[in-house]
């Protein structure tokens, strides 16, 4: 990985570190996340930054025994899709045992640091 | 508009042979269709060909002239790319130049070289089919990914493990006699639920393995077939392309699969069939989930009967309408990149009657193909047909 920043999604995980998560809304309402320069539901081009709801729900998530290299000390860890509204976002969920990670859970988001090769990862915290 | 006729096929065996290199495989596979279709190289007008992850496995790019010169053809060549539908998509574009009237005959290939890389390597590259920045940079992985849609199947249709574990079984069974499938063994449900996990819900044997290896089709013109006197009697008479979001977390639906559905809908309408047509088909099963979500985005069952369909028994060689003949992504193996162009050559030798289950669909005139890329944002299908 090289340590050229990704403009927009550096820029959300430096918010949500610092605690002020933010998604991307359109004229009409419509949620995204950056970097994002044009709205999926209507295509509309004037983005602006909204705070992020602070509580979302599971949706659906995974244990992950066979995980990439980048993870492999992580393993096994709990992926999950969690609604905030808005917007959906995919993170680990984190701060519960494996075997109590359940759809509906209520968290919040968080980042928190991979241990294989210390990269930021978006993360969800049972609220 | 010409029909457009698959007048040869070839395939190597799928499997583990790290050592070989893609070109290699290709050129086994090339060989093999040129000589079942009769058609001399130097009628070749372009090489149509797929191929997913050959800048990580094999530090080779630009692989299209590569694959024509393996083949030993002199024509234009392109690479087509869209993750596990790169092969498929190679196909449709065949399809789409014979019809326009552009080509006459074509080479049309795929190939994947995968286990030399490992499987913490190929389970990376793999991943690249994802939103790198929201899916895998968040630790998933592709059955995670797979993962995430059965569990929330479960949540919105139920169904359970146990299910899917039939569709496993099923797809195992029908390998056994196919002599170019990854794995000729027999499984039971017990087998798939004791499996080591791989991502929850899913297990070692609920997922496609690593595979190696190559498919190649000549594809021609009616005209063309009928002056030279081809025995090429199945025809691609149906093709259709759907695409959706390419991150799950930003889809309408986690538990149905609308790229394949619009690509079904496309499929059906320019073959001028219908579901009820369709004998049999092969569908891309690279973890259990993805053949329910593949049977009901094309109207091959019900929504949320899907599930159902292997353990009672619907799908199974002797069903209504056996899925996966060949053993499926999930038995057969899925070289990426071969993976859409050798559910065309298994179809065609199903319907022609000489593939090793030939029998299960012996009275079989209309069979679907139907290849995914990613979690499917992209989706081709093909109908196929005998014609002559």
């Amino acid at each position: 990985m090289s340590d050229v920043r990704d403009a927009g999604f550096d820029d959300w995980l430096d918010a949500l570190e610092s605690g002020d998560p933010y998604y991307l809304e359109c004229p009409e309402g419509h949620g995204s996340l950056p970097p994002r320069r044009v709205c999926l539901e209507c295509g509309a081009t004037d983005l602006e930054q909204r705070p992020l709801p602070d509580a979302g729900e599971l949706e659906t998530f995974t244990i992950t025994h066979v995980p990439t290299p980048a993870f492999e000390d992580d393993a096994p860890y709990a992926t999950a899709v969690a609604d905030f509204g808005p917007v959906r976002v995919t993170g680990q969920v984190v701060g519960i045992d494996l075997e109590e990670v359940e759809t509906g859970l209520t968290v919040e988001p968080d980042v928190i640091t991979s241990e294989t090769d210390g990269e930021r990862v978006v993360a969800f915290r049972p609220r | 508009m010409s029909d457009v006729r698959v007048a040869g096929v070839g395939l190597t065996s799928f499997g583990n042979t790290p050592e070989r290199t893609g070109r290699d495989l290709f050129a086994e596979a090339s060989i093999e269709a040129f000589d079942d279709s009769g058609v001399p190289r130097d009628d070749v007008e372009a090489v149509l060909y797929g191929n997913f992850m050959g800048e990580l496995s094999e530090h080779q790019g630009h692989q299209g002239p590569l694959m024509a010169e393996a083949a030993g053809v002199h024509a234009p060549a392109t690479r087509y790319e869209s993750a596990c539908a790169s092969g498929g998509m190679a196909v449709r574009e065949a399809v789409k130049r014979v019809r326009n009237g552009e080509n006459d005959v074509l080479l049309v290939g795929g190939t994947e070289r995968m286990t030399n890389l490992g499987t913490g390597g190929a389970t990376e590259a793999l991943a690249i089919a994802a939103d790198d920045l929201w899916e895998v940079r968040a630790g998933m992985t592709f059955p995670g990914a797979y993962a995430l849609m059965a569990k929330a199947y479960f949540e919105e249709f139920g169904g359970e493990h146990e299910d899917l574990a039939h569709i496993a079984v099923k797809n195992h069974e029908n390998a056994v006699p196919n002599e170019k499938a990854q794995y000729r063994s027999e499984i039971d449900v017990a087998d798939v639920l004791e499996a080591p996990q791989v991502a929850s819900p899913l297990g070692l044997y609920d997922s496609c393995p690593i595979s190696d290896g190559a498919a190649a089709l000549v594809i021609t013109s009616e005209s063309y077939a009928e002056e030279h006197d081809l025995d090429a009697p199945v025809a691609i008479t149906g093709s259709g392309q759907g695409g959706d979001r390419m991150a799950l977390q930003d889809r309408e639906y986690l538990a149905r699969s609308p790229a394949a559905r619009s690509a079904g809908e496309e499929a059906y309408a320019d073959a001028d069939v219908t579901a009820d047509d369709v004998d049999f088909a092969e569908v891309h099963d690279c973890f259990t989930i993805a053949e329910v979500l593949a049977l009901e985005a094309l109207d091959l069952e019900s929504t949320g009967e899907g599930i159902a369909a292997a353990r009672d028994g619907r799908t199974t060689a002797d069903g209504d309408h056996p899925i996966n003949l060949s053993g499926g992504l999930k038995a057969k193996g899925h070289p990426v990149g071969a993976t859409g162009v050798s559910q065309v050559a298994e179809v065609t030798s199903l319907l022609r009657g000489d593939h090793a289950n030939s029998d299960h669909v012996a009275d079989a005139t209309t069979a679907l193909t139907h290849n995914a890329g990613g979690t499917v944002a992209s989706a081709v299908v093909h109908v196929l047909e005998v014609v002559a």
